[in-house]
């Protein structure tokens, strides 16, 4: 009986009110990233950078801020790409440049600054130059060291799985 | 009210909206720096010039920059990534550009330099347009923060020509 009774003692009102910040809460997360990637027409508007290949630039964990639009794409840039068959985009500068005078499409080089060599061996088998579809945006702003706690919870996945049940939990509980 | 986790969050919340506006601030103050930089680069010698096996033209040269990127550099950048591109129109291509030589500048220090090299990069045309082509040689920079938005210019250099026959 006692456990039944404190079933009942359990307000639903309060509850659903709860659930509903937490809905708020996680829409308006979506809202934002959404109206970002609108904004910079962007797939991904924020990428971390994984790799030492643009060092003492870019560190492993620092985070960049993309932006795509119509402008050609010119020596000297940094852009992501993404190579067909790999699924890992790849944050390099472009060092050469062919633009077509008919077409407009355009021959892409790319080299990590802390490469010794140029990308094309990154490149899927035989190709030589990376085209315009191939680029998913261009590195407009940086902010160091932020990305870290993704790189530490896509590579040791219970420290997420903690990071959301602790948060749901204070969710849960918090009585304001 | 007054809890523990509710005093944490307020001061993690405040901190870390202060870092932001720093970051922003920093950032923005690049915007009033007009920077003046100045530079030259010679060709000294064509070493040589020649068509590969599959038609393309490719050209090695020697070359001198010289530089005074100081004023670029403001409390908020880390480098100063510089290179110098050759850049030319041919019948098929609206543009072209190779880049020949890079460096990273670490810091006001090394800003003013004088460099004496090889193309580091290999200069080939797509095609066979390079017999005494018209080229121009730009030397771009692109300013990389501490924080914030990444800058880049550039100063175009014209009436370089290459030779009429390969050598």
């Amino acid at each position: 009986m006692d456990c039944i009774k404190s079933f009942r003692d359990v307000k639903i009102r309060p509850a659903l009110i709860q659930l509903l910040n937490l809905g708020i809460l996680i829409c308006s997360a979506l809202v934002l990233w959404k109206g970002l990637m609108c904004m910079t027409a962007c797939e991904s508007p924020v990428v971390v950078v994984l790799t030492g290949s643009m060092e003492p630039g870019f560190r492993r964990g620092d985070i960049l801020f993309l932006h795509m639009n119509k402008e050609p794409i010119r020596a000297g840039e940094i852009v992501v790409y993404n190579v067909d068959g790999r699924d890992i985009p790849i944050v390099h500068r472009v060092i050469k440049v062919h633009e077509r005078k008919d077409t407009g499409e355009i021959d892409i080089l790319t080299k990590g600054d802390n490469n010794p060599v140029d990308d094309i061996s990154l490149y899927s088998g035989g190709q030589l130059w990376l085209n315009r579809h191939h680029i998913i945006g261009r590195a407009k702003g940086y902010l160091p060291y932020v990305g870290y706690l993704t790189i530490i919870m896509t590579e040791t996945p219970m420290i997420k799985y903690a990071l959301i049940g602790v948060m749901a939990l204070l969710v849960m509980t918090t009585k304001e | 009210m007054h809890s523990f986790w509710y005093r944490a969050n307020a001061v993690l919340t405040f901190g870390v909206t202060m870092l932001a506006a720093m970051c922003t601030l920093a950032s923005i103050s690049d915007n009033f720096n007009l920077p003046s930089p100045s530079a030259e680069v010679k060709i000294l010698n064509i070493n040589w010039f020649q068509k590969q096996a599959n038609g393309n033209d490719e050209v090695s040269m020697t070359l001198n920059v010289s530089s005074d990127l100081s004023s670029l550099f403001t409390w908020n950048t880390k480098q100063v990534f510089v290179f110098v591109a050759a850049e030319y129109e041919t019948p098929q291509n609206a543009l072209n550009q190779v880049s020949l030589w890079d460096g990273i500048i670490p810091s006001k220090e090394h800003s003013k330099f004088w460099i004496h090299t090889t193309n580091k990069y290999r200069f080939v045309d797509q095609g066979s347009n390079l017999k005494g082509k018209d080229f121009n040689l730009t030397l771009h920079w692109h300013i990389m923060p501490k924080t914030g938005k990444m800058f880049a210019d550039k100063i175009v250099m014209t009436g370089y020509r290459l030779p009429e026959e390969y050598r």
